[in-house]
């Protein structure tokens, strides 16, 4: 009965695929599995227009637990693929399923590009700083000094920040969020499926086996007030136990700085003000890091533009596409041809 | 020059009859400035117009702008033409034109002897004979001695023509090419119509270069009718062609393979998506199709070779008709995406427009050694179809082929092409399109029983079920699946079966193909010349002269490449010999050999070049020695 799901409102369980799920007892993945099959339960979307895409990784096993369309692909190349099934039919919603090493190492060029065309696709990252399946090799966004089976003397790179990396690439639509955080996670799930163009999700996802407590600096529960800065537009920039400490911009200089509201004649009028379409503050949310400052959560920009698949078909609809069947005979007859009579 | 020559007619144009030839093989040659691609073109625009058949080869440099003067900067369109049945670019010239020092010296080897020279004798001064590493005038210091040299200052008589309408002298120099043209074209007896249409169209914006062009070609040409030209620099007549009747064009592999998998995909029912990347000779089907879009076509140039495959995986998957196109170097990269593509069972069409490699080897050279790595190269047991084009125009019923099986069987094809039958041109009748054979693909619908890769018994083909089908959501993917259900499984004995399925469904395509036909020849003989892909003309043309001696030779000339037509084994156990001449060191050989255990043996040439009749005709020889 799939007319069903027209009238009756989905539930989470809707969205499951009768397979086993088979990642690591308490691994964050878990978590972000009913995260977004809540989302899509709450935005009441249709199954059969619903595909996730997935590449090489833990997350990658992703689609095998939907009960949507779904393509699980090979290393790092979701994000084309996707691109492909949403040039071939814009109707679809189209997720791609990806970790750190998929999206990053192996498929960054393909990131890169996809947000930069602003395929109409939601990105999430599942971002454990660590390669999982392949047994704990460090990965890009691994801090420096990981100890890994690949560096066993700790690892001498700098680590790429996603959402900064996805800003520079020209995206329209950047959100960060926590894998245990439910309720956040859904919220801003929902909001990546409403965005229209390429909305990139970076999940902080722990992974018990190989990197366990590696985003502890901010989300175990005793520092978390203070280590975590939830975003939402229109609202100033607060966080903390007491809600009083706030981002201010440093007179004379494009830095930002911690204040206390209340403490050196700091009142909230000298907090900055989240404005999701300023892509300037998003980049620098999106550079906040532990000790010195909280981890920025939440959307950090939002500011959409004509999307990649409907550009395309507009131009080909402009030439002619679609309306009237083009004629074959006349394409072979263009330009010169002469008519041999016997 | 004989009146009555067999027959045929010969026609008096400006002073001079012509004799009357059955072909004549002309190479432009200049430096790449200097607009050699465009006058050997037109020249088959024109030739063509006068019905005759034609095979072109342009060779043209891989910078874009070399140094100009310099050996390497040499662009070269060569073109043979005549009255019936020309298989190949012709073996040796009769003419050359040389534009500088340069072309002279890179090309004058292949002339034969006797054969006429045209020089641009301004061009040769003391500064571009430095260049192209002369120390002595060949005008003057004899080694043009066994040919016929017209020496002419083209420069200044094209500064001449278009003086009058206000170019400075490098603009005015711009239209050497075009008196050239003119002069050609009087020489074979040409109209200049086509050419000077042209010219207003493409330079509508600039009407001052038009003119100055048209100028240049009309005097190029009042020069052959008016000067004392010698006898030998006077063309040949070439009667109206042996063609078969119909409308008729120029065509190259490019354009007939883009148009190709438009009627395909026509014939399909669908809608065609080309991811591709810039890459030399394949680009040029990217800008044809790109061109297409009122055709349902979709071109997306990604950011890699890799994620071009990948985009045309994901629009087979969403129901497109995905098509990707490379050379050598790209389809290496494309290699794991293609596995993907065996793995999931979808559709698509995988274009490799071979050049000379290994690695980046020689980008606008000619060369088949990518056969191996079509048919084995990617990891695991991963068979997929591999068809081949003979000719320029065959490009497009091969393309429609390519679509025919990757759609039926659910299957990526392979379609081999190279750096030769992309840019060469030939006449081609044009196809009626009613007369192309529909094969509408219907997806699956129906939820009842359906398990994503349960099969057709007969083809052994899964179903073809897109996203957007309610009822019918499913889980594809690159690990191993069941047979049954399609859930992953590393169970033993199902992977085993799943590859031997795979490999039964592409070895049962034999079933859904034609029968091998023996290209010229009988079915049993002494000696049988086995060839792919370009090599047709020349294997063709060296059969046929080996017949013409009374040989018991035959010509067999493959389209399908994998799986092999299933009477092939038959045909070539048929034959004493099997030669199999080939632009790679022996591979459709080595496949013959270990597939039927047959005799087969390779005559290799690699230098990027296209074989010579004269070539293939050794290969005969050195097989069943000279005729008694």
């Amino acid at each position: 009965m799939t007319t069903a799901t027209v009238t009756e409102k989905t539930q989470p369980k809707d969205f499951a695929s009768d397979q086993e799920v088979r990642w690591c007892p308490g691994c964050g993945d878990y978590a972000i599995l009913k995260s977004v099959q809540r989302a899509l339960a709450e935005l009441g979307v249709r199954k059969e227009n619903t595909v996730f895409v997935s590449g090489i990784g833990c997350a990658a096993r992703f689609p095998y637990y939907m009960s949507t369309y779904g393509f699980h692909t090979i290393h790092g190349r979701a994000a084309p693929i996707a691109t492909g099934v949403k040039l071939a039919n814009p109707e679809l919603d189209v997720w791609v399923m990806t970790g750190d090493g998929d999206s990053l190492s192996i498929g960054g060029n393909h990131t890169l590009h996809a947000l930069r065309r602003n395929v109409d696709l939601q990105i999430v990252l599942f971002n454990n700083e660590i390669y999982g399946l392949t047994k704990g090799q460090y990965s890009p966004t691994s801090r420096q000094g990981t100890r890994s089976p690949s560096t066993p003397h700790g690892s001498v790179e700098s680590p790429v920040t996603p959402a900064t990396f996805a800003l520079g690439a020209g995206a329209r639509f950047v959100a960060r969020s926590v894998d245990r955080e439910q309720h956040h996670l859904v919220e801003t799930l929902k909001r990546a499926r409403t965005h229209k163009g390429a909305s990139f999700v970076e999940i902080f996802q722990n992974c018990v086996v190989f990197n366990d407590g590696t985003f502890d600096r901010f989300t175990a529960k005793d520092v978390a007030t203070d280590m975590q800065l939830y975003v939402e537009h229109g609202k100033p920039l607060v966080f903390g136990r007491d809600g009083n400490c706030g981002l201010h911009m440093k007179p004379g200089c494009l830095e930002i700085e911690v204040a206390t509201v209340g403490e050196k004649g700091v009142t909230l009028d000298d907090i900055l003000v989240h404005d999701e379409t300023n892509r300037n503050l998003a980049t620098l949310l999106a550079s906040l890091d532990t000790p010195e400052f909280p981890v920025a959560l939440g959307v950090l920009y939002c500011n959409p533009a004509p999307t990649y698949a409907e550009a395309v078909h507009a131009q080909a609809e402009a030439l002619g596409a679609g309306t009237v069947p083009s004629d074959l005979r006349e394409l072979l007859r263009q330009g010169q041809t002469w008519t041999v009579k016997k | 020059m004989t009146p009555d020559n067999g027959g045929r007619a010969t026609t008096l144009r400006g002073k001079l009859p012509r004799e009357v030839r059955d072909a004549v093989v002309i190479r432009f040659a200049g430096d790449s400035g200097d607009g050699m691609q465009f006058t050997g073109s037109q020249f088959t625009q024109e030739t063509a117009m006068v019905g005759n058949d034609l095979a072109t080869f342009p060779d043209y440099p891989a910078e874009i702008r070399a140094p100009a003067g310099t050996t390497f900067g040499v662009s070269a369109f060569q073109i043979h033409f005549g009255i019936t049945d020309i298989n190949t670019v012709g073996d040796e010239l009769d003419v050359l034109v040389a534009m500088n020092p340069a072309a002279l010296k890179v090309n004058v080897d292949d002339l034969r002897v006797g054969g006429t020279i045209i020089v641009d004798a301004g061009a040769f001064t003391k500064r571009n004979l430095t260049k192209a590493g002369l120390d002595a005038n060949p005008l003057e210091d004899g080694s043009l001695a066994p040919f016929q040299v017209v020496s002419l200052d083209i420069g200044r008589m094209t500064q001449e023509a278009v003086k009058d309408l206000g170019l400075s002298a490098k603009e005015a120099l711009r239209s050497r090419n075009m008196w050239t043209l003119g002069l050609t074209l009087w020489m074979y007896d040409r109209d200049r119509q086509v050419t000077i249409d042209w010219l207003k169209q493409k330079f509508a914006n600039r009407p001052e270069i038009a003119e100055a062009n048209i100028a240049a070609l009309n005097a190029g040409h009042a020069f052959g009718e008016t000067a004392e030209m010698p006898n030998y620099a006077v063309g040949y007549s070439i009667v109206e062609s042996d063609v078969k009747s119909g409308l008729h064009r120029t065509a190259t592999g490019t354009q007939t393979l883009a148009w190709g998998l438009v009627a395909g995909a026509r014939a399909a029912g669908l809608n065609l998506m080309l991811g591709s990347y810039p890459i030399t000779p394949a680009s040029g089907l990217l800008h044809a199709l790109a061109g297409l879009k009122q055709y349902g076509v979709i071109t997306f140039q990604a950011e890699d070779e890799i994620a071009a495959i990948c985009a045309a995986i994901g629009a087979s998957y969403a129901g497109s008709l995905g098509v990707t196109s490379s050379s050598g170097p790209g389809i290496a990269l494309k290699g794991e995406a293609i596995g993907l593509a065996v793995a999931t069972e979808l559709p698509l069409v995988i274009v490799n427009a071979q050049r000379a490699g290994p690695s980046t080897g020689m980008p606008t050279k000619t060369e088949q050694a990518d056969l191996f790595q079509a048919v084995y190269g990617r990891n695991g047991d991963a068979p997929l179809p591999v068809l081949a084009a003979a000719t320029s125009t065959d490009c497009f019923d091969v393309a429609i082929e390519a679509v025919r099986l990757a759609t039926q069987y659910m299957t990526p094809v392979m379609i081999l092409t190279d750096g030769y039958l992309s840019n060469a041109a030939e006449p081609w009748r044009i196809p009626d399109v009613d007369e192309i054979p529909t094969f509408h693909v219907q997806f699956r619908t129906d939820p009842d029983g359906f398990q994503p890769f349960l099969r057709d018994p007969e083809k052994l083909a899964r179903p073809w079920a897109v996203p957007g089908t309610p009822g019918l959501e499913h889980r594809i993917g690159g690990l191993e699946r069941d047979y049954d259900t399609g859930h992953i499984s590393y169970d033993p004995e199902n992977h085993e079966r799943m590859t031997q399925v795979r490999a039964a469904k592409v070895a049962g395509i034999a079933n859904g193909i034609p029968e091998q036909v023996v290209t010229m020849g009988g079915e049993t003989g002494s000696l049988v010349v086995v060839g792919w892909g370009s090599t047709y003309g020349p294997i063709r043309q060296a059969v046929k002269q080996a017949r013409e001696e009374g040989r018991q030779v035959s010509h067999l000339h493959l389209r399908y490449l994998n799986p092999f037509p299933r009477n092939l084994g038959d045909l070539l156990r048929g034959f004493e010999h099997v030669l199999v001449p080939e632009m790679n060191t022996g591979q459709l050989a080595t496949m013959l050999r270990s597939t039927y255990l047959v005799p087969a043996v390779a005559l290799p040439k690699v230098s990027g070049k296209p074989f010579k009749v004269r070539e293939v005709d050794q290969g005969i020889r050195s097989i069943i020695g000279e005729p008694k």
